[in-house]
């Protein structure tokens, strides 16, 4: 059966000539500059959630990984929802997961569907969410709503208002 | 109904304080007792402080401290651990915990002790203390002895990394947690069981009150009772720190010559904001 399927797809993109490539889902994340007396870089975590709230896939986790004693996983709670929906059940740092946290501006990041945290994402509807909580600051969570895998090229965006700036969401099939 | 409840703690308040003011730290009847850790959900092992007190406000110190003769401290493995730095100040009892292992630490001051009241000489007489005295502290003429027993445990929970299962003493009045004290959020039913020596407590009333009462008129207590299964669930209106207390009479005493005995149960629980 699902050989059928797939050599029917097969057919189909040779037939109309479309090259086969892979379904991404891109994100880019703005950090708001801060005018504030201290300020530490923001830890930010980006997951996919089913509509139940539990965690389809964890995207990446910026945080300081690179303090002595793992000192920096001591403030990942503060990123609550995240740490609620999945990050009390890792094991960290996680290769491909935790990363550096980053400076004030846009950033870019995206994902395959041929390999990393895609890869296995089943079809369904998800949300995309965002969570950022600064040290001795505040804290945001953004969601944006999406289909998994785009039929057509698509976008989505949130704007915050205190810890993130413009968070936006782009798909190609 | 609230006006003799607010009287009868008055009572049971002043009584505690001379109970807790003597070494005996017997404060099983006080009203407002509490156990207030420093954080309740950590991301990695580290050290917490608490403090421990008997108070008119949530949570401030403004009456007496709680003893900690009776400290249970709990490490997830279920191995008891000794608190560090323990004091008692005047308007309360501080101690600091390493909580240097992932899972939840159960915290917990249990009181154990009797109540007995008399009449010698024509005076009426009250003594409270451990139960293994009462032969010894009251005197063999007393006539109208009348002996309670007192089972009080004041508790909270901290919890490192991914929160495990709370074990059950089956002692006294206890707290079934079936969502997780430290996985508590605003606007999230929790449900919790109630058990008197491990069977389900059926019928008590449980009282919940936010903490920051100083700040505020109302005290805007929550009050649910218990199902057949013991079963309750609260609803956090607000994040925040919150207190929760029940109390149960029965005639299921373990003290000789005791007509019935008094349960309580407090715990301390934080909510967290979505």
């Amino acid at each position: 059966m699902k050989l059928t399927h797939g050599l029917a797809l097969g057919s189909l993109t040779a037939l109309i000539g479309v090259p086969a490539m892979a379904a991404e889902l891109g994100l880019t994340i703005e950090i708001p500059r801060l005018n504030v007396a201290e300020y530490h870089r923001p830890y930010v975590a980006l997951w996919i959630e089913r509509a139940d709230r539990t965690v389809a896939a964890n995207l990446a986790l910026w945080y300081d990984l690179k303090l002595k004693d793992a000192e920096g996983e001591k403030w990942l709670k503060d990123l609550r929802q995240w740490w609620r929906r999945s990050g009390r059940e890792l094991d960290l740092p996680i290769d491909g997961l935790s990363g550096a946290t980053r400076p004030p501006g846009s950033h870019r990041v995206s994902f395959g569907d041929d390999a990393g945290p895609v890869k296995d994402l089943a079809a369904g509807q998800y949300k995309l969410v965002v969570e950022a909580a600064r040290e001795v600051g505040g804290r945001e969570l953004l969601e944006i709503p999406f289909q998994w895998p785009p039929s057509a090229p698509a976008e989505g965006s949130a704007q915050g208002k205190s810890e993130l700036g413009a968070v936006k969401l782009t798909l190609k099939p | 109904m609230q006006a003799a409840r607010r009287s009868i703690r008055r009572g049971v308040r002043s009584l505690a304080a001379v109970a807790v003011c003597t070494t005996l730290a017997t404060a099983a009847q006080a009203h407002n007792t509490w156990l207030m850790p420093s954080s309740t959900v950590l991301s990695s092992p580290q050290w917490v402080t608490v403090d421990a007190a008997v108070s008119n406000d949530l949570f401030y110190f403004n009456h007496v401290p709680l003893g900690l003769d009776n400290l249970v401290v709990e490490a997830p493995d279920g191995s008891r651990v000794e608190a560090a730095n323990p004091h008692r100040g005047k308007l309360r009892s501080v101690f600091d915990l390493n909580l240097d292992r992932t899972g939840t630490w159960h915290i917990a001051i249990v009181n154990r002790g009797a109540f007995a009241s008399y009449q010698l000489g024509g005076e009426q007489k009250r003594w409270r203390g451990p139960a293994a005295q009462l032969e010894k502290q009251i005197p063999a003429e007393a006539t109208e002895l009348q002996i309670t027993e007192s089972v009080s445990r004041v508790e909270t929970f901290a919890t490192v990394g991914k929160p495990s299962k709370i074990s059950l003493q089956n002692e006294g009045l206890e707290l079934v947690a079936e969502t997780h004290p430290n996985d508590l959020f605003a606007d999230e039913p929790a449900s919790f069981r109630l058990a008197v020596d491990g069977k389900p407590a059926a019928g008590v009333e449980v009282t919940v009150v936010a903490g920051g009462t100083r700040y505020r008129d109302a005290l805007a207590e929550l009050n649910v009772s218990t199902d057949e299964d013991g079963r309750f669930s609260v609803n956090w209106p607000a994040p925040g720190l919150y207190w929760l207390e029940a109390r149960v009479e029965d005639d299921k005493t373990t003290i000789p010559k005791a007509g019935k005995r008094r349960l309580a149960y407090t715990a301390t629980f934080e909510v967290l904001p979505q």
